[in-house]
């Protein structure tokens, strides 16, 4: 078995809601200069093997048409 | 005509998708999410609800639900066949439509009523309507904000796929081109944010959402 963790966030230059958000809430929370606040999700699991964590990610993991992912074998 | 209304854990508009088609004068059968037999089926209805919890992302465990294999099929063949709410993202998980759709831009869910324009696509599901009338329907989601890459969407818009854009200020969540719904490229599969099915009862206001449940069976006839 390997362990995989796969990355999943949203595509450069689509509008993060959550990551605007979040980003809208730090002043009030003390927080100063940051931006660019963006959220996207990790994904664990383990596998028999990696040969099919790309397709994986292409049908369920990430939706390519708005969101990037990158797997990270462990 | 008998309408095929699928039902997932976590969808909860079903009902009120049955209701719909009863009231324009078509039988319902609910099919639940392993039924692959669609005999005797006219039309697919996927409501709206939180299929499977809307895990992961909004449609995108439902598409490989058995019923769904089978609905690519009916689909394939030209049967009519409509996505509602979270039925749209199911089907654009599921890759008969085209597009995805996003958090609202306000990030909140909202709850309303509003008004669509009528596009330029052809449709069974448009039969009654003609391009530029307005109809009045609930607005009722969190995650309908329509996305398309460029190229994407310039094709969907040259080949007149918009079935509906929200009316001119009453985008609700950022939709590309207002756009609230879309055809496939043949026309029989079509997938929209607002709630047709909960407009068809006089004593809520509008019944305008029963024009699209009437227009395949004008079709058919």
């Amino acid at each position: 078995m390997i362990s995989a963790r796969v990355l999943i966030r949203p595509k450069e230059g689509i509008l993060d809601a959550q990551g605007k958000a979040v980003e809208s809430a730090l002043p009030a929370l003390g927080f100063g200069g940051i931006e660019h606040v963006r959220v996207g999700r990790i994904v664990e699991l383990n596998a028999e093997s990696a040969d099919r964590l790309d397709e994986l990610c292409e049908k369920l993991l990430a939706n390519p048409l708005i969101e990037d992912y990158e797997i990270e074998v462990l | 005509m008998i309408w095929g209304v699928l039902q997932f854990p976590g969808s909860c508009d079903e009902r009120d998708a049955q209701n719909a088609c009863e009231r324009a004068g078509a039988e319902t059968r609910l099919i639940w999410q392993d039924e692959t037999d669609l005999s005797g089926i006219d039309g697919i209805i996927v409501p709206g609800g939180f299929s499977y919890g809307d895990y992961l992302r909004v449609g995108a465990i439902a598409q490989f639900a058995p019923a769904m294999g089978a609905v690519a099929e009916f689909a394939a063949k030209g049967g009519p066949v409509l996505g509602i709410c979270n039925g749209f993202q199911v089907l654009c998980e599921s890759g008969l439509l085209p597009g995805a759709l996003l958090t609202n831009e306000g990030t909140r869910f909202i709850s309303r009523q509003g008004d669509l324009v009528v596009a330029e696509a052809e449709s069974p599901f448009l039969s009654e309507m003609s391009p530029g009338e307005v109809i009045s329907i609930p607005f009722k989601h969190q995650t309908g904000r329509y996305f398309a890459p460029p190229e994407m969407l310039e094709r969907i818009e040259a080949n007149n796929q918009v079935a509906f854009r929200y009316a001119e200020g009453q985008n609700p969540n950022g939709s590309l081109n207002d756009i609230a719904g879309v055809v496939n490229e043949a026309g029989n599969v079509m997938g929209l944010m607002p709630h047709p099915e909960h407009a068809v009862d006089p004593l809520t206001d509008s019944t305008d959402g029963l024009k699209l449940f009437r227009g395949p069976a004008r079709v058919e006839a």
